[in-house]
């Protein structure tokens, strides 16, 4: 079987990771890096997706897509609350956000893509073959919708995903090949935009979830903002300014935020310098951690709930918890670490890099559906409970949540009007009582034969696949005749239009080889710059005036070149450039030689 | 695999002998073919206790229950079923959304008498519903002074009068969940008895009425009296 390679898409950073003879590793890009930033950068010259993206996001804030992960299988309302926070436009398309971006409009599963077609591409460069298949990591607590959206995505990058699988329950693979432990373990997620709380069981390589409970849109995000909102104030009051009006700055108070809190995870106190507009100087000031710590206290404690609930939805108490395995770069927070050791009465379980972790368990599960590993196997739940409408307006449960998937109900329906040829049927998520205030996941319309009222009987069955992921299959049980049956997401693209985006994305896909040559070649323009400007001030006095001349000449050249898009021009200036600089490297070696029989070493020199 | 054990009830469910859906040999009850070893579906008619290969009875050993599970699991996941065709991949996931159900409801010893009773109900049609009078008298003038403590002022004389009332009652009512508990379990024992003892002539099949009645008779009590409970807990903690 081809090779399935495992993703963590997460909302800060995405990462991918391969199974090698029984040790998953997370595969680095050329820079050695193994994190990828989740941002998207439409550029004049294309797109830019990871760190080259995030350095657009001070440059071209309205053009350039963070945290895309929060819109995933969400209307435009439902982040009404957030919208001041973003720069750029969303509007909404068939129950789906749409991106406004250099005059196009994208869907967050194809922004998504795009991240994830880097990921395969670093893969395949890394493992030297095509890559097609993934696993891909979701936050346990995502609903229907928010699945269904990972997986398009994935299909539109040309992946076929075998399995989406929760991120919680991805740690504890890894945890538990790491560790090779038995018992009951509670693994707490704390990210960039979601956080969530899985109970395992671990026995004899069975990986049985218990429990499972979370916030899908609170992370380390939340807490930037928070600070960002603090300096937003101080700023208004001391400058009468309202930095909100500047897109730029706004992303570069943000950052500013980001790295504070990051620092004060080491440090006592650190300092904040946010550069004001339209020359109007800096702002700075101190934060400690204690102020931090204050200040978003309230976004911590949001974090114990949950894991209050899973507890007791496990049956369990802390005591029964043998280890707390910590998943998640905000879970390096002092704060989070206090406050997780009083709930669980123990020491966090940190030996695991809370960034990778992920990743390598979904290389894990890959390697499981691959037939590699044949000694684990993971049972997760469905996070939420599934019902549908029933008369007044109220939700009746199916599948109740935290039941093990794959799961399924049969609910058998008939008609309560002679000659009636239908049953509206909606398919909702939640755990509350009303219809309205659950997730809408789909309606639709039962066809039943004309018949006297009670007469027909048609068995719905609702199964919850090993994904998450709802299909719903109808039996007329009088004709024994299975029905095909449309249903119609509420919140997500419908199968024409995946279909659609999977096109686009393949005819873009030439676009962004050549975007991919161009960065490279100016990367490669600018070490070999700053290469010749070494050269020249350190062996400029052993070549001839003239020499130096030309060699100054083609410096320009390939400089201006390397601000324009032609890939061509930029390889032929760099040609250029190494050639008349012949003599000049020439001369320091000869240089260096002699220096050398004179007995000196170079480090002495230099 | 497991043989699942005939239980003495008219009802008792045998595993049909069928074909297998892709080599058409000979299938009775196991879950791969013996000629082509492709995974079967797991019956309709199957019931849970033989879907995880155990006897029909009341009393389960948890670790036995447990692992009894985890081996089916790995023999019908959807994880081990990735290259094998379609149809392969269809039966699995069934078979472990059915395997999953049946693991849920017997893990309960409620949930696992409830579906027993359900099966045998055949039997035993005459059984009661509804609660004996003298507890649907109790718990409706329960009902009534936990609404006048609610709506009262509980610092007052009545309140605190009607507190310790309540309080009283909790008492009174949570010693009797605990009577019910032990009954039940001695019911569960008695009937995993007669069970083993495999008669069937008059006088057992008298006695297994008589338990099936008992036992349906305090699960429905059962969960009258913890409702009020609840509410109990709930009003005065
Ligand atoms: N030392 C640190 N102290 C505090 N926060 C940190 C630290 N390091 C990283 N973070 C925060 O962790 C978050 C990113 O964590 P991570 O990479 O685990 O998230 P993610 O996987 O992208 O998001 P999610 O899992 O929610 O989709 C960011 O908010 C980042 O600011
Ligand atoms: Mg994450």
């Amino acid at each position: 079987m081809a090779r399935i390679v495992g993703i963590d898409l997460g909302t800060t950073n995405s990462l991918v990771a391969y199974m090698d003879k029984g040790v998953p590793r997370v595969i680095p890009g050329a820079d050695g890096r193994t994190m990828v930033p989740s941002v998207v950068a439409m550029t004049d010259h294309g797109l830019l997706v990871g760190d080259e993206a995030k350095d657009h996001l001070l440059r071209s804030p309205d053009r350039t897509v963070y945290s895309i992960k929060r819109f995933m299988g969400k209307s435009l309302a439902d982040v009404q609350g957030e919208l001041a926070y973003f720069p750029y436009t969303l509007t909404e398309q068939g129950g789906v956000i749409r991106i406004k971006l250099n005059g196009k409009t994208y869907s967050p599963p194809q922004i998504s893509a795009m991240i994830l077609k880097e990921l395969k591409r670093r893969a395949e460069a890394y493992l030297e073959e095509d890559i097609t298949k993934a696993v891909i990591t979701v936050p346990a607590y995502f609903n229907d919708s928010q699945r269904q959206a990972t997986k398009d995505a994935g299909l539109i990058a040309g992946l076929e995903v075998l399995r989406i699988i929760n991120e919680p329950t991805a740690a504890s693979l890894a945890y538990g090949l790491q560790e090779k432990t038995q018992g009951t373990i509670a693994v707490y997620d704390f990210g960039g935009g979601t956080f969530d709380i899985s109970i395992l069981k671990l026995k004899q390589g069975i990986f049985e979830v218990l429990a499972t409970n979370g916030d899908t849109h609170l992370g380390g995000d939340d807490i930037d903002r928070r600070i960002a909102d603090l300096l937003l104030d101080e700023i208004r009051s001391a400058y009468d300014l309202d930095l909100g009006l500047y897109p730029d700055h706004m992303q570069a108070l943000r950052l500013e935020a980001e790295r504070a809190k990051i620092r004060l995870s080491d440090e006592l106190k650190t300092l904040l310098t946010v550069e004001l507009p339209d020359g109007r100087g800096r702002f700075t000031r101190e934060l400690t951690r204690d102020q931090l710590e204050s200040l978003v206290a309230d976004i911590i404690e949001r974090t114990l709930a949950p894991c209050r609930s899973a507890l007791k939805d496990a049956g369990l108490t802390t005591e029964h918890i043998d280890e707390v395995v910590l998943v998640g770069g905000s879970t390096r927070m002092p704060l989070v670490r206090r406050r997780v050791q009083e709930l669980f009465g123990k020491q966090p379980h940190c030996h695991l890099n809370p960034d990778e972790v992920v990743a390598l368990g979904a290389a894990v599960q890959a390697d499981i559906l691959s037939g590699g590993t044949t000694d684990m196997l993971l049972l997760d739940v469905t996070p939420l409970s599934l019902g549908i409408e029933t008369m007044g307006g109220v939700m009746s449960c199916l599948i109740p949540r935290n039941t093990t998937i794959p799961a399924n109900a049969k609910e058998m329906f008939t008609t309560y009007a002679d000659g009636q040829t239908g049953v509206d049927i909606h398919i909702l998520q939640g755990e509350r009582e009303l219809a309205k205030d659950n997730r809408s996941l789909a309606r639709f319309r039962l066809k039943v034969p004309p018949l006297p009222a009670g007469v027909p009987r048609i068995e719905v069955t609702f199964l919850i696949d090993a994904n998450g992921i709802l299909h719903v299959t109808a039996k007329d049980m009088r004709t024994g005749r299975q029905q095909s049956i449309e249903v119609k997401p509420s919140y997500g693209l419908s199968e024409t239009e995946v279909e659609r985006m999977i096109e686009e994305s393949f005819k873009f896909a030439k676009e962004d080889v050549a975007s991919r040559k161009l960065i490279e070649a100016r990367l490669d323009a600018g070490s070999l710059l700053t290469a010749t400007e070494k050269s020249l001030s350190e062996g400029g006095h052993l070549v001839p005036d003239d020499v130096r001349t030309a060699v100054r000449a083609a410096v320009s050249a390939l400089a201006s070149a390397k601000e324009g898009d032609d890939v061509r021009a930029i390889r032929t200036r760099m040609a250029e450039l190494e050639q008349t600089a012949k003599p000049l490297s020439v001369a320091l070696m000869d240089d260096s030689l002699k220096r050398g029989l004179e007995g000196k070493k170079l480090s002495d020199v230099t | 695999m497991n043989q699942p054990t005939p239980s003495g009830g008219s009802r008792n469910v045998q595993m049909a002998r069928s074909m297998c859906w892709h080599c058409q040999s000979e299938v009775a009850g196991e879950y791969f073919c013996e000629r082509c070893v492709k995974v079967q579906p797991v019956s309709k008619e199957t019931d849970y206790f033989t879907c995880l290969g155990l006897p029909r009875r009341l009393t389960i050993d948890p670790a036995v229950l447990e692992a009894k599970y985890y081996e089916r699991s790995r023999a019908f996941h959807p994880d081990f079923y990735l290259n094998k065709t379609e149809a392969e991949q269809a039966i699995s996931l069934d078979n472990a959304a059915t395997l999953n159900t049946a693991y849920r409801t017997l893990r309960d010893p409620v949930q696992r008498a409830e579906y027993l009773l359900d099966l045998e109900a055949g039997s035993v049609k005459t059984i009661r519903t509804s609660p004996p009078a003298d507890l649907f008298e109790e718990i409706l003038e329960l009902q009534d002074t936990l609404d006048a403590y609610r709506a009262g002022d509980h610092s007052s004389e009545t309140g605190r009068r009607l507190r310790a009332r309540l309080e009283a009652e909790r008492g009174a009512l949570e010693r009797r969940q605990a009577e019910m508990e032990d009954e039940l379990q001695k019911l569960f024992v008695e009937w995993d008895a007669l069970q083993d003892r495999g008669e069937a002539d008059g006088h057992a099949r008298m006695e297994r009425d008589r338990l099936l009645r008992r036992m349906r008779e305090i699960l429905s009590n059962r969960t009258y009296v913890k409702n009020i409970v609840n509410d109990l807990v709930e009003t005065i903690g």
